[in-house]
């Protein structure tokens, strides 16, 4: 019995009963759909978030006072991590060869006024360099001038949502606002940029950072970002940064991360999310599975006297076991293709109606849900098939 | 052709051994025309289907051809009905989603016959039973002498040796009845062997020789000329004496 007949002799048999075949087709395609759409909006969340990171800016590294790593030390005798100072960040951008830019940081709370309007926002003290490193834009006048570290200048820079509250329609730059209890002169206001990495950009003062130290009175920085070259730089970038500051401090009392490093960790846990929304989905399939095992024993029950028909007429068993075993294995493969259709359709209408969210189906996972509809078919379609190759001849012509 | 020798098949229905064969033993020779007569329960359905290799006897040998059929396995036993035997049932056995070409050609496609010459020897078959016209019709639009010659098509497309018939005419009206024996005797006078199974002494009437079987036993032998003394034996028989 050729390929060709076996699936001819299927087929036709499918077509005896339209309906059933239809609805149980449609358990597969559902289940498929949903590997493909819940996949997708998984990898679209992964993408949304990697995004958010791109956007802040690759080839970084990170630097932070303390460390969150037990020494194994005696308690007490470890000491108080030191101050992450300004004098730190200028020795590793005079000491590392690897380091392009650098955007030291302090973060801190201030209420910025212009005449009767006041605004509680974020003060973000930094250098020059912030432009690039954090990748923001300018929509008015400048950013911070290229001044050494140490110098403060009492020039702001405003977030976009600031400057639109504070200045309504009026021209901001060159006006001049009060921070805390601080005048400044107002240089530049900057694009509108959105949430970055939990700071909304738009509501910001941005100042000198030897200023914000003073405005809020500390002494250590919240951070230092690094910018490398390449991205091959960012190992050796790192190590070097931390032996510098181990030198200076005579003890690792600082944290470096590397900016893959937190991708990566996001990358994997938002993957194995999508994975889990898949393994989820996929047990739709297996439902379906049973579903076509149900249709089939019907069908064999059916068509008994065709068997002891078959059977009388030569057909061996391996023969009558393809043959049923072929037509769930139809209704599963169309299902399946029906369901890579419509879960890219609902894809595309979610991606339509949600434009910023990049949902897209990984490979993998159409591929899984392709090949795992196919098996559900060849699995739950034994059982019915065998049924049908175990009936007695003589029984089954009698219709019994 | 066919020798059975002390074949005996039993069956087990609640609990009880039911005889429905009890050492049979006859021969039938090439080309014969047999017809077997018995009352229902007489045991003549299970001696067809122990000649169909469909079942096999619990005791006793059948030799087809030469050959011991009575130990072979499902294997053996489908290829051995697949190339030696054909079946002509009385409710006719079509597949109802087939055309009547696609009918006959059916035991083509489990012996791996290509499409091409399958197409052929079925249209060769429909037209010697006379519906190469019909060829593309389904069961349900062929009368039942039609669908009885569908599936007489069927029965022989193979070239069998032995042509198996029970109650071919129990379905059909008297016309289409003598039509389909006047098939199956035209196919036996080319060297088919034909056991025909059957209620009617009409239709026993034309064998060569009629056998009548009561409890699983033979209880008469002879010619189909002299059907009048089966047909008492078998009134005898129904009546339980």
């Amino acid at each position: 019995m050729s390929f060709l007949d076996l699936l001819g002799f299927a087929t036709r048999a499918l077509r005896g009963h339209r309906l059933r075949t239809a609805l149980s087709l449609l358990g597969v395609a559902i289940g498929v759909a949903a590997v493909v759409t819940l996949t997708a909006l998984g990898e679209g969340a992964r993408r949304y978030v990697l995004g958010q990171f791109a956007a802040v800016g690759s080839n970084m590294v990170i630097v932070l006072p303390g460390k969150n790593e037990t020494s194994g030390a005696m308690p007490g005798l470890g000491g108080v991590p030191h101050d992450l100072t300004l004098d730190d960040a200028l020795s590793v951008a005079r000491g590392v060869r690897e380091a392009e830019k650098l955007a030291p940081m302090v973060v801190g709370t201030e209420t910025v006024s212009f005449g009767e309007r006041k605004r509680q926002v974020a003060l973000f003290g930094s250098s020059h360099e912030a432009l690039e490193v954090r990748r923001l834009g300018m929509a008015q006048g400048r950013f911070l001038p290229a001044i050494p570290w140490d110098r403060g200048a009492p020039v702001a820079v405003l977030g976009s949502n600031l400057s639109q509250e504070l200045f309504r329609a009026g021209d901001p730059v060159g006006q001049v606002v009060r921070v805390g209890d601080w005048r400044m002169r107002v240089i530049g206001v900057l694009e509108p940029r959105g949430q970055q990495l939990g700071i909304d950009m738009d509501d910001v003062v941005v100042v000198p950072v030897a200023t914000a130290m003073k405005m809020l009175n500390r002494s250590g920085l919240f951070r230092l970002v690094i910018q490398v070259r390449t991205y091959a730089d960012l190992g050796t970038a790192k190590q070097a940064v931390l032996k510098l500051l181990k030198e200076r401090h005579g003890e690792e009392d600082v944290t470096v991360i590397t900016q893959d490093a937190v991708v990566s960790a996001f990358d994997s846990i938002l993957g194995a999310l999508t994975m889990a929304l898949g393994g989820i989905a996929a047990v739709s399939l297996a439902v379906a599975g049973v579903g076509i095992m149900n249709v089939m024993l019907v069908s064999v029950s059916e068509r008994t006297r065709e068997v002891g028909l078959l059977k009388a007429l030569g057909a061996q068993r391996g023969q009558i076991l393809a043959a049923f075993l072929a037509e769930a294995v139809l209704i599963s493969t169309a299902g399946g293709l029906l369901g890579l259709g419509l879960g890219y359709a609902s894809v595309l209408a979610l991606v339509t109606v949600y434009p910023a969210l990049p949902a897209s189906p990984p490979v993998w996972a159409v591929a899984a849900a392709f090949g795992l509809s196919v098996a559900v078919g060849a699995v739950f379609g034994v059982l019915p098939a065998r049924r049908a190759t175990r009936l007695d001849p003589v029984t089954a012509l009698a219709g019994r | 052709m066919i020798r059975l020798s002390g074949v005996s098949r039993s069956y087990d229905v609640g609990g009880e051994a039911v005889h429905a064969l009890s050492d049979v033993t006859e021969e039938i020779a090439a080309g014969e025309h047999l017809a077997i007569m018995g009352p229902s329960g007489s045991g003549k359905s299970t001696l067809l289907h122990v000649l169909g290799c469909l079942d096999r006897p619990d005791r006793g040998t059948y030799e087809l051809d030469g050959r011991d059929v009575s130990r072979l396995d499902e294997a053996e036993l489908s290829l051995v009905r697949r190339h030696t035997i054909g079946f002509v049932f009385q409710f006719f056995h079509l597949v109802p989603r087939l055309t009547a070409q696609e009918n006959v050609e059916l035991p083509m496609i489990f012996a791996g016959t290509k499409p091409a010459e399958r197409r052929e020897r079925a249209l060769a078959r429909l037209r010697a039973v006379g519906l190469e016209p019909r060829a593309k019709h389904r069961p349900d639009q062929l009368s039942g002498g039609e669908r009885q010659r569908v599936a007489l098509a069927r029965a022989t497309v193979l070239e069998p040796k032995l042509l198996l018939a029970d109650e071919p005419t129990g379905n059909l009206d008297t016309a289409s009845g003598r039509h389909v024996l006047e098939l199956l005797e035209q196919m036996n006078a080319s060297g088919l062997t034909l056991v025909v199974v059957t209620h009617d002494p009409a239709v026993a009437r034309r064998a060569r020789r009629v056998l009548v079987l009561k409890d699983g036993s033979v209880v008469y032998r002879g010619p189909g000329s002299r059907i009048q003394e089966a047909v008492e034996i078998l009134a005898a028989a129904e009546n339980g004496a």
